[in-house]
């Protein structure tokens, strides 16, 4: 593969509830070591978590941003009480082109001032992205569930209007978000009352069949996917349908040692399937994933390597 | 009167609800342009002119659901499917997608335009966006807020809003759920697609019965009970050595008793789902609730009746209204 100077690696909002000192410790590492040009910060799953996260929110940003990464900050993904509401008015206030608008209230508070669109809002479509990019849309993450030829559409789309073009490419699948909490549920409490019992689980609450089968990970208000998308062997032909940014989403795993192997793929120093091996490795026991990109069952793995 | 929204998922089921005292009825065409999207269901154009002209003649309107989401490169569908919901005369179209909702606003402008559940508009700023940019008349509300929420959303909108109160309970935000999509390839966003028959199998293992989807073990029962039909959002799974059903229970929706409140709340519609139901079953809904909405618009005791041998053999719940999900 050619190299590659023009794609953008952008880390994910972390989806999880990970304790401070683990927070900061992951960013920090982040920020000094990973191949990464720009990281989305802010909570999106779930507003009993933002306070913890806020307190320590600037010292990450002023960390990263020092390390030459452009920061950008993601809204709630669910908006239905008033302090969800105020608090994606309050992301929507910011002097900044770089927040991520995750529900439609924030597209009525932005006011079409620019902004990003992120991947919970449903951009499937041409008409879609022209429209947002109307609205003051400078950048769009598409559904990951998009196959790989409405992406290469798509993708064109937001390119003709001068938009930056996301997708995930690595990471558990966010599949449903819900009103309701299931981690609290899972041990008895309420979403009221859940005494953030999330915290335990920092790469999700595993459910199996009863088959013992795994399937799917719960996150507080949000189901996702057992496997993790991988979408390394995909990495040329989404450049070359006109992809400019490539997502991964933080796992439990060496984040650092993931987007070195995306970069290096990226750079052309490495080959897809020696990353891959490398990959692997950095994700243990983990199944990998590229259903959705190639218009099957999500949780498949395809195994080709697509020629560019 | 609170007007009685219905679901027909064929032109027999459309006559059937506009008899039992229907004032809406609602329905999709036989394509993927539409979130119910099942073989042998749905109306062709020519069985839309028919049934909305029918249902023109006895007083009851037709509103049709456009409510997926194209896919890049497939949107000729979608707008062509909009001219033959307003050449068929509907009353109103149903929509989700914001690039369908700008389409129609400007290409079929005197056409009436509601919001889907499927937009997953569930608070007055989201509301207010999609009413002001694209001239929504009228809301579904998701299937997640208190009658006491309700209530405050009329108060800060202008849109009508239209509640479901009865039927199936989609236990996640709609139009932003992939669970079908993670386990079938089948999307219920973008195919009008959910846990397929296609990708179903039962298996009879021991004294119990398996059903599966895509494969993945969803529940499993003793053979001499009823077997759910498979969705992720209702299966049984094991989680920190516990097996429940994490996400829900296998319960219905009934909000009969809520009538009065979400009247009260200013709640212009009431929506029965069920597009894929039989026509007697439509029928005995449709007249249970009219009786129900009719007392209430009279001050009358909601009558008694008994629709749960209806509700898919499961317990009725008055699901978010009655809040205790927080």
């Amino acid at each position: 593969m050619a190299v590659d100077k023009m794609t953008k690696l952008t880390l994910g909002p972390l989806a999880y509830h990970w304790s401070s000192d683990r927070r900061r410790d992951f960013y920090a590492r982040i920020a000094d070591e990973a191949p990464l040009d720009e990281v989305y910060l802010g909570e999106v799953i779930c507003s009993k978590r933002a306070p913890f996260q806020e307190a320590d929110l600037p010292a990450i940003i002023e960390r990263l941003e020092r390390a030459g990464k452009t920061v950008i900050l993601s809204s709630l993904a669910e908006v239905m009480l008033k302090r969800e509401r105020k608090a994606t008015a309050d992301l929507a206030e910011l002097d900044t082109p770089e927040i991520e608008i995750n529900n439609a209230a924030g597209l009525f508070d932005r006011s079409s001032r620019p902004h990003r669109i992120g991947p919970f809002m449903n951009a499937y479509n041409e008409a879609t992205i022209g429209w947002m990019a109307g609205k003051g849309a400078t950048h769009v993450t598409l559904p990951t569930e998009l196959p790989g030829e409405a992406m290469a559409i798509a993708a064109s789309a937001a390119r003709g209007l001068g938009l930056g073009v996301e997708v995930q490419v690595f990471g558990r699948a966010s599949l449903a978000v819900s009103a309701r909490c299931y981690h609290a549920r899972a041990h008895g409490r309420t979403k009221d009352n859940c005494l953030f019992v999330c915290e335990d689980d920092a790469d999700g609450m595993p459910l199996c069949t009863t088959d013992d089968r795994p399937i799917l990970r719960v996150n507080g208000i949000q189901t996702q996917s057992e496997t993790y998308i991988n979408l390394l062997p995909e990495t040329g032909r989404l450049i070359a349908d006109g992809l400019t940014h490539l997502r991964l989403m933080p796992q439990s795993v060496d984040m650092v040692e993931v987007a070195s192997v995306f970069r290096s793929v990226l750079d052309g120093a490495r080959d897809p399937l020696e990353a891959e091996t490398a990959l692997r490795e950095a994700c243990g026991e983990v199944r990998f994933s590229n259903g959705f990109y190639h218009g099957q069952a999500g949780y498949r793995r395809i195994a080709n390597v697509v020629p560019v | 009167m609170m007007e009685l929204v219905c679901p027909a998922g064929t032109p027999a089921a459309l006559r059937a609800a506009v008899e039992a005292g229907a004032h809406s009825v609602y329905c999709g065409f036989s394509d993927e342009t539409n979130a119910r999207n099942f073989p042998g269901l749905n109306f062709s154009t020519e069985e839309l002119t028919e049934a909305v002209a029918g249902a023109h003649k006895r007083g009851a309107k037709v509103l049709v659901a456009l409510n997926t989401f194209p896919r890049a490169g497939g949107e000729k569908l979608w707008h062509q499917r909009l001219a033959d919901a307003e050449a068929a005369g509907a009353d109103a179209v149903i929509l989700a997608d914001v690039g369908l909702l700008d389409y129609a606003a400007t290409h079929h402008p005197r056409l009436r335009r509601h919001l889907s559940v499927q937009a997953a508009a569930a608070n007055p700023d989201a509301i207010n966006f999609y009413a002001e940019t694209f001239d929504v008349k009228r809301v579904v509300l998701p299937r997640v807020l208190t009658v006491q929420e309700i209530a405050e959303i009329n108060k800060e909108i202008d849109a009508e809003t239209e509640v479901f109160v009865f039927g199936g309970l989609c236990v996640m935000a709609e139009g932003r759920c992939s669970l079908s999509s993670y386990a079938t390839g089948k999307s219920p966003n973008m195919n009008g697609v959910c846990s397929p028959a296609s990708h179903v199998a039962y298996a009879e293992e021991g004294n119990e019965l398996a059903a599966r989807l895509g494969g993945f073990t969803i529940n499993r029962t003793p053979k001499d009970r009823p077997a759910p039909y498979p969705t992720l959002c209702k299966g049984c799974f094991t989680s920190e050595n516990q097996t429940g059903h994490v996400f829900e229970d296998p319960v219905s929706l009934d909000a009969r008793h809520l009538i009065p409140a979400l009247a009260k709340a200013g709640v212009t519609a009431l929506k029965i789902e069920g597009r894929q139901r039989s026509r007697a079953y439509v029928a005995e809904v449709v007249r249970t609730f009219r009786a129900a909405v009719e007392a209430v618009e009279e001050g009358r005791p909601m009558p008694e009746g008994a629709l749960a041998r209806l509700a898919e053999g499961q317990a009725g719940t008055a699901g978010a209204y009655a809040k205790t999900w927080r």
